[in-house]
Order: C-alpha cells, then sequence, then structure tokens
C-alpha cells in the first residue's frame, strides 16, 4: 500500500500522544490506583503554584497535543506521494509560523510570566511574620536535626568543633560554657502547630542538602557557608516526610525527617516531652 | 540505661603460664562525681530501626551501674606482656541491628579478623575513623554477606555509620591477648599472667586512659582498681 | 542567461586558491591513526562516541536494574568492583557513582562528539568547498586530546575509591572536599575534573577550527547565505562552545586546586565533614554553580543546534521541497545560541541565590522558546504540500521533531520559579532533559548516520533494519521518558540510589515499567550496531548520490578521495535548497551544477 510506513508513523504519533495525555488526565498510572499528580496543599501558599501549575498544564498539554497531531498529519497526508504530484506551500509562508510564534508563545510567556510573579513573590517577597515560630534546621550527612529555642526563646551559639554525633551533640552546642544551650531542645522530628506561621533557619554541616516537603509546596536548598531561610504556615495535622533532594553522597536517598503537623496543644504537650530527653 | 557488655577476651593461648605459674589481675572501675545524662536517641528518620525498639534506646557514651560502677571500659596489659602469638583463627563480630553497634565497644587482637553483619533492613555503611590503621568506609546494603576486615596496628578506633549519625561505636585494637571490657558492675579479670612487672591501662571513650603499674608474683590475685573523673557536659 | 551572468549576479563570495595541498598520507598510521585527514578525524570521532554511547547505556541499565530488582545480584559486576558491588548488589555509592559516569560520557563524550565533532568534521569542509580543515594538525589534537579526556575518565572506574558520585554536575563542597565526603569522593573525582579539564582543551582546538574555516575556506561562489543549514548549526555551535569551554576549564581546574592544593574557591569555612572540621574558609559552593552553568545551559544547545541542523537538511531531502524560510530557521538558530548565555540561573531557581535573580533569568528562559517554536513550525509547515519520502534517516528526522515538541513543553513548566519550587530535583526535570538529549538529539545522531553512511563508507545500510530500528526506539524511548514526568508531578525525588520513602513506595509499579522499556529499547540498539558493522563490511555498494541530495558531499564519490575535490575548487552556482524544479537529473539541482533551470 502506498505510503504505508507514513500512514503507520502517523497512526503510531497519535496513539503515543493519546496514551502519553492519559495519566495526566486521570492523574494515576493506567488501570490502577498510583496516584501520579501532586498530593493535597497543606499550606497557606501552595495554591497559586497549584494554579500556576494547572493552567501551564493545559496550555503546554494543548501545545503538545496540537504538534504532535499536525505532525501526524502531515505525515499521513504527504508522505511517499505519487511521483507527479504537485508541490504545494503552506498558505502565508514562513511569515505565519512567525507571526505565530510570537502571538501565541509571547501571550503565554507575559500570562505565566506575570502570573508566576505573584506565586514567587509569596514564598520569598514576604517577609515571615515577626511572631513566627522559629526553628533552626540543621541538614548534614545523612540526616535533618531540627532545634527548638527552649523556655529562654534564645538558641545557644553554635561551635562546629564541638559536633559530637555519637554523643548526640547534632549542633555543636556548648551546655557547659554557653548558657542559652541548656534549655535547647534538639529532635530528629520536625514538629508544628498547626495554623502556625514557622520561620525555618537553616544552615548546612558538611555540603549542600535541600529541604522538600511536597505537601507544604516548598523546597529550599542548603548552602554550606550561607544563612537561609523558609517560612510556611501548615493548615492541615498529620505527619509529612521531608526529603534531601540535593545529591549529597552516598545516603542521600535515606536522608529525611518527618513534619509532623500537630494541634497547639499536643504540641505543647510534645515539646514538654523532648526537653525532657534532652 | 544499662547494657550488658560482651566482657570475655576470647583469645585462650598456651603460655608459659602454666609453667611457672599464672597470677591475676583484677579490679573495678568506677567512676567519681555525676556523669552527663544520656541521650534518647531520635531514630525517627530510619522507621524501619524505630520499630525494633519498644522504648527508643540511648546513647552509650558512658554505661553506669550500681555503686558508681562503669562498663564498657577496655582494660588491658599495655606494658610486660610476654611476647604474644599470632591474632586468634577466630574471627570476632560487629553487629549492625536495630540501627545500633553490637556490641558498642569491639576489642580485638591486631591481625584478628573482624566480621562485620548488618542484621537491618536498612543499608548502613560502617566507617572506622582510624588514624593509625587505614581509614576505610564501606556500604553494606541489606542482604549481603558480611565484611572481613583487619587492623594491623594497635589503636582505639571509634566506628560511625554515615547513614544513621547517632550510630556510634569503638574498635579497641590490641597487641596483646590479655584484654577485658568491664560489664556495667565495673569489673573485669586479667588472668594468666606469668610472674612479672606489668602496666595496666584502662580505657573509656570519654573519660581518657589511665595506667597503673603492678608486679605479679606467683599464682595469686592482685587487684587494681580505676576511677575516672566523670564529666557533667 | 548564459552562466557567467549567472555567476556574476551571484553575490560575491571570498574563494580562496590558497587550500592546503598535502600530499596523500603514507604508512598505516598516518593513514588510520594520525591522520590529519578531517574525514578520518571525523570518523575517529564517531566511533568513540560509539563507544562511550554503548558504555553509557549500559551503566543505565545497571542503575534501573538496581532500582526496582535491588537484592537481585547482577551477573559479573562483582568483579568490576568488589566493594561497590559485593556479591554483585549495588551499594548506593556504587549507583551514584554509575550516575555520574552515565551523565559525563553521555553529555561530553556523545553528545557533544557525535553530532558536533563528529558529522561537523567530517562534512562541514566538504560542504563548504574545502579541501581540509583550517588547521588540520590541530584537528588532530583535538580528537586526540578528546581520546585522552576519556581514557582519563575511564581511569576513574579502577581506582581503589572508585569513580565519582557526586554527579555530572559536581557541586562543590561535595566534590571538593575530598575523601572525607564519603566513598566516591577520593581520587576518581580528582580524574573526572581532570578529564573535563582536558576535554574543554580539545574542544576548544575544535571550535577554533571550525569557525576560521567556516569563515575562511569557503570556495567560490559558497556565500554564507548558500551554506546548508547543517554547516550554519556547526557553525553556530562552535561560536557557543569557544565561550562555554572557556569557563568550564578554569572551574575544573579551581575544583582541582580545592581538592589538592588545599585553597577554598568552593569551600567555606567551619565545615564538619565525616566528623573532621575541614581546613578551608572563605569558599562559596554557588560559585561553581554559577561556573558550571554558565557552561551548563550552552552546553545543552551545543547538544542540540547540530541535530537540528542534521534533521533540517535530512529533511528538506527527504521533503524534496526546501523550508518556509532559510533565513529564518538561521536567525532562529543564531538567536536560540545567543539567548543560550542569559538562562544559565534557571539551574538555581531555589540554590539560595537571591530570588530576584530567579525571576530575571526565567524570562530569557521563556522568551527562547520563541525561535524554537519558529522552527518547529517551519518544519511542520515545510511538512504540508511536500512529496515526502519515508526512509530511515527521514524517520529519525520527524522522530526528532515528535521528540524535540515533548522535550520542550516540559521546559515549560520548569522555566516558572514558583512551579519549580516543586518539580525541582524531581524526575520531571529527568524526563526533560531526557527527552531533549537523550532521544531528539540522539535522533539527530541517527538520521545523520543513516543519510550519511554511504557516503562516508561506499556502502548502503539496510533500509528494512533501519525502519526496524527506529520503529522500537521511538515508542521504546516514549515509554522510557514519558513516565518520569508523571513520577516527577507525584514528587518523585531524582537521584536516588534506592527508593525507601514512604511516598516512593507506590511509585515502584511505574518505574518498573521504565526498566523493562529501558531494557527493551537498549537491546534494539543492537539492531542498529549490527546494521552499521554489517553494512560496513558487506553492505551493498553506494552510488554517490542515493538520496539525489543537494548539497557539496554527493557531488563527489562515495567515500570521497583524500583531498575531496581532487585538487580542484569546486565552483558554486545556487542554494542547497534547489527541490522541486525541472533539473537536469530530476527534481533537484547540485549547488555545484552551472545548469540554467526553469522554475
Amino acid at each position: 500500500m502506498r505510503g504505508l510506513m507514513g500512514k503507520l508513523f502517523a497512526v503510531i504519533l497519535v496513539v503515543i500522544a493519546l496514551a502519553s495525555a492519559i495519566p495526566i488526565v486521570t492523574h494515576t498510572w493506567y488501570g490502577s490506583a498510583i496516584r501520579l499528580s501532586p498530593p493535597p496543599d497543606i499550606s497557606t501558599h501552595g495554591h497559586a503554584i497549584d494554579e500556576q501549575l494547572s493552567e501551564t498544564m493545559i496550555e503546554a498539554g494543548l501545545s503538545f497535543l496540537a504538534a504532535q497531531l499536525v505532525l501526524a498529519l502531515f505525515v499521513w497526508k504527504f508522505a511517499d506521494r505519487k511521483g507527479d504530484t504537485q508541490i504545494r506551500t503552506f498558505p502565508g509562508g514562513a511569515k505565519v509560523m512567525v507571526i505565530a510564534a510570537l502571538v501565541l508563545v509571547g501571550s503565554e510567556i507575559l500570562a505565566l510570566g506575570v502570573l508566576s510573579q505573584k506565586a514567587w513573590a509569596n514564598v520569598y517577597f514576604k517577609p515571615a511574620a515577626p511572631d513566627a515560630l522559629q526553628i533552626q534546621a540543621q541538614a548534614g550527612q545523612f540526616a535533618f536535626y531540627f532545634r527548638y529555642p527552649g523556655s529562654d526563646g534564645k538558641f545557644g551559639a553554635l561551635h562546629p568543633d564541638k559536633i559530637d554525633e555519637g554523643n548526640s551533640n547534632f549542633f555543636g552546642l556548648d551546655p557547659a560554657n554557653d548558657v542559652e544551650s541548656r534549655d535547647d531542645i534538639v529532635t530528629g522530628e520536625l514538629a508544628v502547630p498547626v495554623n502556625r506561621e514557622v520561620l525555618l533557619l537553616m544552615h548546612a554541616k558538611d555540603v549542600g542538602h535541600s529541604f522538600y516537603v511536597r505537601e507544604l509546596r516548598i523546597q529550599q536548598d542548603f548552602v554550606p557557608g550561607l544563612d537561609l531561610s523558609v517560612h510556611f504556615t501548615a493548615t492541615t495535622t498529620g505527619k509529612y516526610e521531608i526529603v534531601c533532594t540535593q545529591l549529597c553522597g552516598l545516603g542521600h536517598y535515606n536522608m529525611k525527617a518527618y513534619l509532623n503537623v500537630m494541634s497547639q496543644e499536643d504540641f505543647d504537650h510534645w515539646m514538654k516531652q523532648k526537653a525532657s530527653e534532652q | 540505661m544499662r547494657r550488658s557488655v560482651l566482657a570475655v577476651p576470647l583469645a585462650v593461648m598456651v603460655s608459659p603460664a602454666w609453667l611457672f605459674g599464672a597470677g591475676t589481675v583484677s579490679g573495678k572501675v568506677t567512676y567519681t562525681g555525676t556523669p552527663a545524662k544520656q541521650k534518647t536517641i531520635d531514630m525517627s528518620k530510619e522507621p524501619s530501626c524505630a520499630k525494633q525498639h519498644a522504648t527508643p534506646i540511648t546513647t552509650e557514651t558512658v554505661v553506669s551501674g550500681a555503686n558508681n560502677a562503669l562498663g564498657n571500659v577496655v582494660v588491658y596489659v599495655s606494658a610486660g606482656a610476654p611476647d604474644e602469638s599470632s591474632a586468634p583463627a577466630q574471627a570476632v563480630t560487629f553487629t549492625q541491628k536495630g540501627c545500633q553497634y553490637i556490641p558498642h565497644v569491639l576489642a580485638m587482637r591486631t591481625g584478628q579478623e573482624l566480621k562485620v553483619v548488618n542484621d537491618d533492613q536498612t543499608s548502613h555503611n560502617i566507617h572506622p575513623l582510624a588514624k593509625v590503621n587505614h581509614e576505610w568506609n564501606k556500604s553494606q546494603p541489606p542482604g549481603t554477606p558480611p565484611l572481613s576486615e583487619k587492623f594491623d596496628k594497635e589503636e582505639f578506633v571509634p566506628v560511625k555509620c554515615n547513614v544513621h549519625p547517632w550510630m556510634r561505636g569503638y574498635f579497641a585494637v590490641l597487641k596483646t591477648s590479655h584484654y577485658a571490657i568491664t560489664a556495667d558492675n565495673g569489673s573485669f579479670s586479667l588472668p594468666n599472667l606469668p610472674p612479672g612487672k606489668y602496666t595496666i591501662t584502662a580505657w573509656q571513650e570519654d573519660y581518657g586512659t589511665q595506667t597503673q603499674d603492678v608486679t605479679v608474683s606467683g599464682s595469686e590475685t592482685e587487684t587494681v582498681d580505676f576511677s575516672f573523673k566523670a564529666k557533667l557536659y | 542567461m548564459s552562466e557567467v551572468v549567472a555567476l556574476a549576479a551571484a553575490e560575491h563570495s571570498i574563494g580562496h586558491d590558497v587550500a592546503q595541498h598535502h600530499a596523500p598520507p603514507q604508512g598505516f598510521i598516518r593513514k588510520h591513526i594520525f591522520s590529519l585527514d578531517h574525514k578520518v578525524i571525523g570518523k575517529q570521532y564517531y566511533a568513540l562516541a560509539l563507544v562511550a554511547v554503548f558504555i553509557g547505556m549500559a551503566l543505565s541499565w545497571v542503575m534501573r536494574i538496581h532500582l526496582v530488582w535491588p537484592n537481585a545480584p547482577i551477573p559479573g559486576l562483582r568483579f568490576l568492583s568488589k566493594t561497590g558491588a559485593p556479591g554483585g548488589i549495588v551499594t548506593p555509592e556504587y549507583y551514584l557513582s554509575l550516575m555520574t559516569m552515565h551523565g559525563t560520557l553521555m553529555v561530553f563524550f556523545v553528545l557533544t562528539n557525535a553530532p558536533f565533532a563528529a558529522f561537523g568534521n567530517y562534512f562541514l569542509p566538504i560542504q563548504i568547498g574545502a579541501e581540509d580543515m583550517a588547521f588540520p594538525r590541530f584537528n588532530m589534537m583535538s580528537f586526540w586530546t578528546t581520546f585522552l579526556a576519556f581514557c582519563i575518565l575511564t581511569a576513574a572506574f579502577f581506582v581503589p575509591d572508585g569513580p565519582p558520585i557526586s554527579g555530572w554536575t559536581s557541586y562543590a563542597p561535595l566534590s571538593a572536599v575530598g575523601s572525607d565526603a564519603g566513598p566516591g569522593e577520593g581520587f576518581g573525582q580528582t580524574l573526572w575534573a581532570l578529564s573535563i579539564f582536558v576535554f574543554c582543551i580539545a574542544s576548544l582546538l575544535g571550535s577554533l577550527n571550525f569557525i576560521a574555516t567556516t569563515l575562511d575556506l569557503r570556495t567560490k561562489g559558497m556565500t554564507l547565505s548558500r551554506m546548508p543549514i547543517c554547516t550554519w548549526a556547526w557553525f553556530i555551535t562552535s561560536c557557543i562552545a569557544l565561550l562555554a569551554f572557556a569557563v568550564l576549564m578554569p572551574a575544573c581546574l579551581l575544583l582541582i586546586l580545592d581538592r589538592v592544593a588545599g585553597t577554598s574557591f568552593f569551600i567555606p569555612a567551619g565545615l564538619v565533614v565525616s566528623d573532621r572540621l575541614q581546613p578551608h574558609s572563605g569558599g562559596s559552593p554557588l560559585l561553581w554553580q554559577h561556573l558550571f552553568w554558565f557552561f551548563g545551559h550552552p552546553e545543552v544547545y551545543i547538544a542540540i543546534l547540530p541535530a537540528m541542523g542534521i534533521v533540517s537538511h535530512v529533511l528538506v531531502n527527504s521533503m524534496r521541497r526546501p523550508l518556509l524560510s532559510y533565513r529564518v530557521v538561521i536567525y532562529c538558530m543564531m538567536a536560540i545560541g545567543f539567548l543560550s548565555y542569559m538562562v544559565w540561573g534557571h539551574h538555581m531557581f531555589i540554590s539560595g541565590m537571591n530570588p530576584f535573580s530567579s525571576l530575571l533569568f526565567s524570562f530569557p528562559t521563556l522568551l527562547i522558546t520563541i525561535p524554537a517554536t519558529i522552527m518547529t513550525l517551519i518544519w511542520l509547515g515545510s511538512l504540508y504540500g511536500s512529496k515526502l519520502r519515508i526512509t530511515a534517516a527521514s524517520l529519525f528526522a520527524l522522530g526528532f521533531i515528535s521528540m524535540f515538541v515533548s522535550g520542550g513543553v516540559s521546559g515549560f513548566f520548569l522555566a516558572q520559579p514558583s512551579i519549580d519550587i516543586y518539580l525541582h530535583a524531581t524526575t520531571f526535570v529527568v524526563g526533560h532533559f531526557h527527552m531533549v538529549m537523550g532521544v531528539a538529539a540522539i535522533f539527530g545522531i541517527f538520521a545523520g548516520t543513516y543519510f550519511w553512511f554511504p557516503k562516508m563508507t561506499g556502502r548502503m545500510m539496510s533500509e528494512k533494519l533501519g525502519k526496524l530500528h527506529f520503529w522500537l526506539t521511538f515508542v521504546g524511548t516514549y515509554c522510557i521518558f514519558m513516565p518520569f514526568h508523571y513520577l516527577g508531578l507525584a514528587g518523585n525525588v531524582r537521584r536516588y540510589a534506592v527508593l525507601v520513602d514512604d511516598y516512593l513506595i507506590p511509585l515502584i509499579p511505574v518505574h518498573r515499567f521504565i526498566t523493562i522499556a529501558a531494557l527493551f529499547t537498549g537491546a534494539a540498539q543492537f539492531i542498529f550496531l549490527y546494521n552499521l558493522i554489517q553494512s560496513r563490511f558487506w553492505g551493498e555498494a553506494a552510488p554517490a548520490n542515493p538520496w539525489e541530495c543537494t548539497s557539496l558531499e554527493w557531488s563527489m564519490p562515495s567515500p570521497p578521495p583524500f583531498d575531496n575535490f581532487g585538487g580542484k575548487h569546486p565552483v558554486v552556482y545556487r542554494d542547497p535548497y534547489q527541490y522541486g524544479v525541472n533539473g537536469s537529473k530530476g527534481d533537484f539541482v547540485m549547488q555545484d551544477s552551472p545548469e540554467v533551470v526553469k522554475a
């Protein structure tokens, strides 16, 4: 049959394009319950990011499908045609293509670029509230440790040369000489009260790491030598995984901690319990 | 939290002791003052290990017992011991279980085979921080065969697991076969010592070392006690 | 019009009478090993890329098998590395080493070598009518320096500490502090940095050569606007490469100094690695990222532009008509090259650099979509009304368009910093760059191979096997890389040696699908390898112009003689896209044909 290969290409491409779209539309892997979309958002800033993601998915999805289907259609129609058929030019030629690209892509860029700014600004340009709960986070091969200031409300000084992990001194505190360190509470779990803004003060102990909680729509690198921070408010109680996303060595895959969002009452109880374990 | 510790030296040797009579040096290791509180270990990042402990374990830096006894102290003959034969053929075993090193302090002879076993469902990364011996660092995925290593020089080597930062253990690599590790009652016994002058050393991972000289004459027991000054922080 | 008038009416071109009239090479070493002939050098680059791609592919099979069957010993692996794979089971650090070497081999030794150095070296001089490159000795040096870099890199497999584990991106301080950072960060990492340093030298020599040759050695009548699109692509790529590799080279040197000379370019004070306080201070990890990505982003365009050029050339020939606009395509490639230098910060949106910079970098990143879209629309629009011939080469060219769209579209997400908060370092990124580099650029290499094999060897490849190779690879690569996007949307973090996190366990069946697809698609590449070898020695004899193509390489015998044009200078009368006309030989007119054609 004339043009069989071309028609086969077109058919297979259409199947691939449509099959690719299915998990996007159904949010699951073919015929299974495996969820392939972001988990429900538990933050106050996340909905802007989710909206951005949906908008982009629609525009990108339509562009993807349109391009693949047009490619399939043209190959179907124009592959291996009879020898004496005439060559035709797309109406408008290159000019139409340039204008189409400028208009379509240009408007997409403007729309997404402008919208994107707000979602980004919510996370990075808005400072934390002055009464946000301050918690320190340290990332080191291959665990996260968190420090709460204790009843004096102050964090004791950090001395990297005093770090002694076998003795659970992960931050390098010097309670013998630094009075403020004596009531600091160090944990392997990040507990926060629900609906309360948290300011996470981040530093790295050894190499680059990153803090990622999918449900919080937060991801921020820990950079050795830099004191960075993120702030967020969690809106739903529960346990969520904090995973490291910056390649940090052999244990990178196993570097995680739990974010435990609790009611204020449970959180106060937890703090007392942890203080007694110090 | 007390833990019982393997305290029996494995070497059995043929020595001139039985010809001339063998004495024993024994005693107790205690501390004065208040030792630092052992901290509870947060294993929440490794649920497969956390669930193996009904109550969370604590650090084992200072293992103390009744009457200010100090456990996990390595006591050994550091000078004066007769020429030792080569290392025993039997290996010593260091086990990773529940994200803990068992035993916390493992003594062995120079050149003796060390077997490292991973009994957990997670990969461990065993890293002896040797300064005198050759330093190595190896991963041990679950279900892989035991690692076989040895150390050639005398050294107290801290051992860590990079993947689980709270894990800490020690290898006491000794030239002599006359060693013991105190249990949490603090007592030790070094038998089969021919008559002569000996230096006995006690090592505690946080408090350092102490030495005492003793003379053994005949087959009686000499008592040597050690007392370490505890540190609050 | 007489041909003389036609020639006079043509734009004046710079035709040089000075060509390097080197005598024919004597002896086996001069002919095949240390050859000055750009064609031999091109084939040498191709052979090196072929070795690198099969090694790189094998590494990825081990990675994928380990990820979904972590307890199954991999036969034979324990002989390659006793510590890395005790009992045949891959340790986490060995997985990361395999991943690092996979990326390094593929990006440098395959994607920079094959479409650019291999085909460019072979065909650029011919397509512009030159006898050889401007500096044949530099050319020979640049291949052998690349080969040296390859040897240094593979040596890392055999050092006691093993190959490096920090990824092809080698972020500091993990890559800079030395073996305290863990197994895999010993001598192997220094070898890596040295290998890339040497590779940069080779690339710089190669780029200088390409630029000088293109500007100075075009034959009579070969104006810049009569160069084939692939020649333009090679030329623009070498301009980009010159600047990019010139930055990577000192960056690698600084990394080596931090590792061996106690400097602190990338290491700040107060770091405690493996219980040891590091004796460094004053350095910045972000400095490495800026230097690396300033090279790294243009590098991916170095990988794709030649493929775009090859695909355009093959497509025009297959469609039997020129593209809707040659000039627009050239300008788009230039725009892409120019913009590629302004976007490097999009790899660093959440790196801790000033968040305002992130917004600034996002803008040109989105903007670069415009020339890429224009080119795609022109390819598609040119298909309309064409007389497309389906061959193995044209199938891969069409497949390229499909893959380029797929990969480009996912870039749209990553270009926005707010979305990148969620998608950064997930497998969404892995899907994106594999689609554009690991598939589209490779399809460009395949298209070039099926197209130019007859010219390079004088024999035809099997079209049947070529088409079979295409179908299996086209479907297979979609099956491998599309699911990475879905996993990324679920938040599946990348570069994990074992899948242990709570949220990852339910995703493992998808990973299994990917692994099986990868193994099948990998197996299909042996059809290509078989076809290459079988055809090279026993293929049907190839005519001079089997595809009825217009550019200068098709006006010479297959394979070409050592001095290309037999000591004469070809004269070019027209652009290379005269198709759909009434030529004396058919529906096309060769560039060097003086015939007068009625439109």
